[in-house]
């Protein structure tokens, strides 16, 4: 049965037209991949020595395990935000002649073999080697090797956990946030000393492997809590079927000065605000107006003016990457009546831009206060506005003509956490590493002005020639038209 | 007004459409029928430049679909539900296509009435998403979203499967006024033998990509048609 699930995966993962013409996101997922496991095997080596050279004195060993409360804290959250739970679309399933354990068990036990399970392997067992070579008893090591394991595949359920708790609230980055902040503020603030309880706890085991029972114990609890919050959501009335909601409407009479773009325009709106997915991505940027917190009451930042462009950049435009990447991906769902309607696809087309435009111009609005910092950051996040206007907001809809995954707004499947991939992130690191390099040259062989000068008349030659850019944009969507349809026609 | 020449869709070594010549007066109530595969969807998505023709061209009024948009202003269609706007309510949607069809939202209302029976109280002013009607209630806004705007030609894929008793009848009774009061061309498929010899005046049979019958209607049509299909 596992045997045939895995082959139903297989070909799911496989025959979808995102895999097929995505190739070079995947080759690009491989290269973080091997990107990651060669920083994890450098750790692994480095470690020892590093720690040992640092201090003399202590054990390299008691030393990690102090730390391990950060590492955990840190694995949890960013597999909150780059771990998928195995998505299987169970309701064809359901009616079949399969017990449902079986179904539950094959979900669990795939997501033990992610790659981010693997990944503190590459740590470990170079650690585990090298302090074997320096004396330690192998018991110990190899107790805190298997207690490490168990530890990873516990934040690997816990994560699931909280994800898909999270995942019925509107705002779902929200409870991982205030759950890890509470923890690392309880540690930070000695309220709670995490680091010292697991720290000694891992001591503890690795001086008498019987307490790994206690670890193994958890593990299983967390195994099983998944299991029955996963079989509560097996049943068609539960959360296959979406619950009906009460219809809200608005004239948005304003959106008529904007012309022929106006009922576009009033569309987007809509379904930025009725559909959950794109509404949390109206939520975060909530989050990234206060993402320059982070940097600028920070005095080793004060210098580095390169960074203000990076915070600028994402502040102003922060919807605009989380919107824009995914067009003409919303409208997936319905993009065969576009296309048969009476629409003029650069209107279609004009109307996302005018959107991703007040956006920026209207996130430079809310973040003037940061001018608290000093003139600097606010004419940066000027030309940071201007450039995001210009370039990347056409990038952003040029990109999208690559699109060719469906978004399935409805979310009537269970198990459905589209989207929230690693992929996503992957995409707008150029659009904000891009401007960052741009600025950083002109600024460290001339000036400060000479860099803000680059962003501005970049930013102003894309306003200048919208129109054309506009026109080449619009032919290259009609002519992967038929591929778009095609590819949104298909369910994975 | 519909002109289909030497027209092919290949899938690989699979041909799912082959008709040489296919000419559709203006008009004319036309009917599509055959078995699952027959090529029926095919053509529609043809029609509608929805998917790309392996060989020769359709002209919609004079207009080759693939080479120029022009034929959108005065051609509409419910093909399925991906037709439909989810989280919209029917309202909002008709008013959307009223508006890419010039009409305002007293235009659209204007147009609405006469529908009030169709809707039979479940569409209009319910506060409910499209996404959350029944089935059948999908089909019949998509239905009537693909008749606003008065349009020359209108292509219906399956209107009568999913529609209770009732409604079927109403919507035959309206597609056959249609082609009686304003000339449109209608361009439906079916496989209700019944359902498309009441409403049409020509039907089409089609069998695995290709023309096999072409029929005026008369009385003996449905007989013709069982006795094809029973084969």
């Amino acid at each position: 049965m596992i045997l045939r699930f895995f082959n139903l995966q297989w070909k799911q993962f496989f025959r979808s037209s995102y895999w097929q013409k995505n190739v070079v996101i995947n080759i690009l997922m491989v290269f973080f991949a091997i990107y990651f496991m060669l920083i994890f095997l450098g750790l692994g080596f480095g470690l020892y020595p590093l720690l040992k050279e640092q201090f003399p004195n202590q054990d390299p060993l008691l030393i990690v395990n102090n730390y391990l409360f950060y590492w955990l804290l840190g694995d949890l959250l960013m597999r909150f935000f780059f771990q998928k739970l195995p998505v299987m679309n169970i309701k064809p399933l359901l009616t079949l002649p399969i017990k449902r354990n079986s179904i539950l068990h094959y979900i669990l036990g795939r997501s033990a073999l992610s790659f981010f399970n693997f990944l503190p392997l590459f740590t470990i067992i170079p650690f585990g080697i090298i302090l074997l070579l320096n004396g330690y008893m192998t018991s110990v090591v190899f107790t805190w090797m298997f207690l490490i394991v168990i530890l990873t595949l516990i934040t690997n359920f816990l994560n699931f956990i909280i994800e898909s708790k999270s995942a019925e609230t509107e705002l779902s980055f929200l409870p991982i946030l205030a759950f890890s902040g509470i923890l690392f503020g309880l540690n930070y603030f000695n309220i709670i000393s995490f680091t010292d309880i697991i720290g000694n706890t891992i001591n503890a085991i690795t001086t008498d492997s019987i307490f790994l029972i206690i670890p193994i114990a958890i593990l299983i609890t967390l195994y099983y809590a998944n299991y029955y919050i996963l079989k509560q959501k097996l049943y068609i009335d539960q959360s296959l079927k979406a619950k009906t909601e009460i219809a809200t409407t608005t004239d948005m009479a304003w959106t008529r000065r904007f012309g022929s773009v106006a009922p576009f325009l009033q569309l987007d709106l809509k379904l930025l605000w009725r559909n959950k997915r794109p509404r949390s991505s109206v939520f975060i940027v909530a989050i990234g107006l206060f993402y320059g917190l982070f940097f600028y009451p920070n005095p080793t930042y004060q210098n580095m003016v390169a960074f203000y462009v990076f915070v600028g950049i994402f502040v102003t435009g922060i919807f605009m990457i989380n919107f824009g990447q995914f067009i003409p991906a919303w409208d997936s769902g319905y993009y065969k009546l576009l296309m048969s309607q009476n629409i003029k696809y650069k209107e279609y087309l004009s109307s996302k831009h005018k959107l991703m435009m007040m956006s920026a111009i209207l996130m430079f609005i809310l973040s003037i206060p940061y001018v608290y910092f000093g003139w600097k950051v606010l004419v940066v996040h000027f030309a940071a506005m201007i450039y995001n206007i210009g370039v990347n907001s056409h990038v952003l809809l040029y990109g999208g003509s690559f699109n060719r995954k469906k978004i399935d707004l409805n979310q009537r499947a269970a198990f459905n956490y589209q989207g929230t991939g690693a992929v996503q992130w992957i995409i707008g690191f150029p659009l904000l590493i891009i401007p960052m390099v741009l600025f950083y040259i002109p600024y460290k062989f001339i000036n400060f002005e000479a860099g803000l000068a680059t962003l501005i008349i970049l930013g102003i030659i894309g306003i200048v020639f919208h129109q054309k850019i506009m026109i080449a944009i619009t032919k290259k969507y009609i002519d992967s038209k038929y591929k778009m349809i095609e590819a949104f026609n298909q369910d994975n | 007004m519909i002109k289909a020449t030497n027209i092919s869709k290949k899938y690989g070594q699979t041909t799912v459409l082959q008709l040489e010549n296919l000419e559709i007066p203006k008009g004319q109530s036309f009917g599509l029928v055959g078995n699952n595969g027959a090529g029926k969807t095919t053509f529609f998505n043809l029609l509608l430049d929805l998917i790309q023709p392996t060989t020769g061209s359709i002209t919609n009024n004079k207009i080759q679909v693939d080479k120029s948009e022009d034929w959108k202003p005065f051609t509409a269609a419910f093909i399925d539900e991906s037709f439909l706007i989810g989280y919209l309510t029917p309202e909002e949607y008709f008013y959307f296509i009223g508006e890419l069809r010039g009409m305002n939202k007293a235009d659209v209302d204007t147009f609405l009435e006469p529908f009030e029976e169709l809707f039979n109280g479940e569409i209009i002013g319910k506060r409910k998403y499209l996404r959350d009607l029944s089935k059948g209630n999908q089909k019949k806004a998509g239905i009537v979203a693909a008749l606003i705007g008065n349009p020359e030609v209108i292509i219906l894929d399956e209107p009568f499967a999913n529609l209770d008793p009732t409604t079927q009848i109403r919507l035959k009774k309206l597609l056959k006024s249609l082609t009686e009061e304003n000339k449109a061309t209608i361009l439906i498929s079916s496989h209700d033998l019944g359902h498309v010899t009441e409403v049409c005046e020509r039907i089409v049979v089609l069998e695995k990509g290709e023309l096999i019958k072409d029929i005026e209607t008369s009385e003996a049509t449905l007989k013709e048609l069982e006795g094809h299909f029973s084969l």
